[in-house]
């Protein structure tokens, strides 16, 4: 008769990778899982919106340049941290971001509130050339993202794939109108997929958010400059702070 | 070996006689182990722990902070809540030093040494923070980019109040390509920029200089803006163009009289903060990103550390 023993584990390959797969995996199910079913995983906070088309092309670029090898965009609770970069990172801040850019590695400077930290022309030149602005800088030069024009010819895919995960770019009428609900009507524009190439060259025409448009410096054409800098001029600027008690995001840890 | 008649085998056998002991975990690995399982459960009562229904267990060990609210809270022990509590520990140390400044009209401050010390060195942190990626580490500047602040010469005023503002808002200086005048020549140009230096002393083409003025008090415009003496406008931050200070036209880093003036035509012909121009700088606003103390440091560190000055 067939008895179930430590033996036909080891002499089952298949079985013992499967079995073993679990044993790995419970550590970090445990401490996954139940975070889907707690209210306030993911802060309730106005002004989060998912990126531009052009925005979202510039996080493209900064994950493909490898930006994250030596950048974190995550702020912890910690007094230094706090004084540094700014306010803690919320989970709500990177609701949107597929992947997220977390990261644990600071060879460079955490980057979750660089957005307007900075104008455009300091931007770009330091990217360019890094220690033109800070002598003692290590992060390489970048100067080909001012000379390449950016490959937008794939944006509505990305941005379908982007809204099969959940990112609230709109298809349909009835979308667009949730996301004027949610979002406003000058966002609601920027997330229609249909409209993706033209919001990409209205963006880098007027700029967004606050910011100046033409952000390479070069208003005749589009290049991954202007993609890249859009992107950084965003980040940590969609919660404005200033409108919570310094104390409102206690309640959900 | 003894052990074989003590221990089990696993019981497989490789190549015919190969046989591996089932020996018992030792002893110690055990009770280590039992230990961490009991420490788990103390654990999980003392700090946050298990998801249920919709919220999680929130553990006894708890945090008191006060907001800045001045309303004063105690909660369950988070890292949030503990980052709250620091910052009123810190607060409260440099609390005295903030509230004086706060108090304290900057002449004031400036007589005083121990307040002197602390804006040296929290100034100094916020400025390497923020400022030095533009201003550079010193606050001298960068030709093309950021203005030096630790000389005398100031484009928007180098008063406590003109730089807190500066700080505060953020400055964007505009110059017009050509001036007011949309169909400059080059020819005008030069003889402008030979106007311009010589203002200064610089190397220039004296024959050109009479026309250059009379195109700079007249049909360029220049003089609505960088005055009938070129001293420049603190309110629209205007250049002085009659120190050999400066920011964009690199005529320090042009070494021949030709480099100069071609320097010098650059910014005539494109501007600064046009649109077109190669010539951009902006000083962002740190109103929203900096508190008000943090602002009047920095504003006193510039004035008095930096050695700005009027
Ligand atoms: C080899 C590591 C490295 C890589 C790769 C790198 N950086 Fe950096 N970065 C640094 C270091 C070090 C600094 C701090 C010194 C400085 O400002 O240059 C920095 C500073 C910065 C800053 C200024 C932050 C602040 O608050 O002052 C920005 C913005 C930035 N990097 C963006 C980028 C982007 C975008 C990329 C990818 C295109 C990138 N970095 C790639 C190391 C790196
Ligand atoms: C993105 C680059 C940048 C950063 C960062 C920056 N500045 Fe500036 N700052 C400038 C530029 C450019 C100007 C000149 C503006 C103009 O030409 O009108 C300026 C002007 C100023 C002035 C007025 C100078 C004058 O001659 O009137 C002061 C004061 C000043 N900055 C202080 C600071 C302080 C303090 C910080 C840090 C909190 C800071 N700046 C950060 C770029 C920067
Ligand atoms: C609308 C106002 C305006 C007019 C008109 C104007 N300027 Fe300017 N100019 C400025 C301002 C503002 C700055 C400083 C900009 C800054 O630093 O951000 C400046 C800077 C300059 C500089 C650079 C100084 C330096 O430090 O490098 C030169 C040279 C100059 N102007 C020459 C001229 C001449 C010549 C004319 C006439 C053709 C002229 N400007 C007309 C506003 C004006």
């Amino acid at each position: 008769m067939f008895k179930f023993t430590h033996d036909t584990i080891e002499r089952n390959v298949g079985l013992m990778i499967v079995l073993m797969m679990l044993a790995i995996s419970i550590g970090g199910m445990v401490e996954i899982i139940p975070l889907f079913f707690i209210k306030g995983t993911v802060e309730p906070v106005k002004g989060v919106r998912p990126y531009t088309p052009l925005e979202q092309l510039g996080r493209d670029i900064y994950v493909k340049d490898g930006c994250y090898l030596c950048h974190s965009q995550m702020i912890r609770p910690f007094r230094d941290e706090e004084l540094r970069y700014g306010h803690y990172s919320l989970a709500a801040e990177s609701q949107y971001d597929h992947p997220f850019q977390w990261g644990s590695k600071r060879t460079g400077p955490d980057l979750a509130r660089v957005g307007k930290k900075y104008s455009n022309e300091w931007q770009v030149q330091h990217l360019i050339a890094p220690r033109s602005m800070v002598p003692e800088s290590v992060m390489p030069n970048f100067p080909w993202l001012l000379t390449t024009p950016l490959d937008y010819s794939d944006i509505k895919d990305k941005m379908r794939a982007l809204r099969d995960v959940g990112v609230p770019y709109s298809a349909t009428k009835a979308e667009y109108e949730r996301n004027v609900k949610k979002f406003g009507p000058k966002v609601a524009e920027m997330l229609k997929i249909s409209d993706a190439e033209k919001n990409i060259i209205w963006q880098v025409k007027h700029g967004f958010n606050g910011v100046p448009g033409d952000y390479d410096g070069n208003p005749n054409n589009i290049t991954e400059m202007d993609a890249l800098v859009a992107y950084l001029q965003v980040l940590g600027t969609m919660v404005n702070f200033n409108k919570y008690d310094n104390d409102q995001f206690v309640q959900y840890r | 070996m003894s052990q074989e008649n003590e221990v089990e085998t696993t019981g497989h056998v490789w190549d015919g006689d190969l046989q591996e002991y089932n020996n018992p975990l030792p002893r110690w690995w055990i009770w280590g182990f039992y230990a961490s399982v009991a420490f788990a459960i103390v654990y999980w009562f003392i700090y946050p722990s298990w998801p249920v229904a919709g919220h999680f267990l929130t553990g006894f060990d708890t945090v008191t902070y006060v907001n800045n609210k001045g309303e004063k809270k105690t909660v369950h022990w988070n890292s949030r809540a503990e980052l709250m509590a620091n910052m009123n520990q810190y607060a409260a140390k440099q609390k005295p030093y903030f509230d004086k400044i706060a108090a304290t009209p900057f002449k004031k401050i400036k007589a005083d040494p121990g307040l002197n010390d602390f804006i040296a060195s929290s100034g100094r942190t916020l400025f390497a923070d923020n400022c030095a990626a533009c201003h550079q580490a010193g606050g001298q500047g960068k030709i093309g980019f950021a203005p030096n602040l630790t000389d005398d010469d100031w484009l928007h005023g180098g008063t406590y109040k003109a730089i807190q503002q500066s700080i505060v808002n953020g400055r964007e200086g505009v110059m017009p390509a050509k001036g007011l005048d949309p169909n400059m020549t080059d020819k005008q140009a030069t003889a402008l920029a030979n106007y311009v230096l010589s203002l200064s002393g610089e190397p220039h083409d004296a024959t050109l200089v009479a026309q250059g003025s009379a195109l700079f008090h007249g049909a360029a415009g220049c003089f609505s803006c960088h005055g009938a003496n070129a001293k420049g406008n603190q309110l629209i931050g205007s250049a002085n163009l009659t120190d050999k200070i400066w920011l964009w036209a690199s005529s320090p880093g042009a070494q021949t009289k030709a480099a100069k003036v071609e320097a010098v035509k650059q910014v005539i012909l494109t501007g600064i903060n046009d649109p077109n121009s190669i010539h951009k700088g902006v000083m962002p606003a740190w109103k929203g990103r900096l508190s008000g103390e943090q602002i009047k440091v920095l504003t006193a560190y510039v004035h008095d550390t930096l050695g700005g000055g009027e």
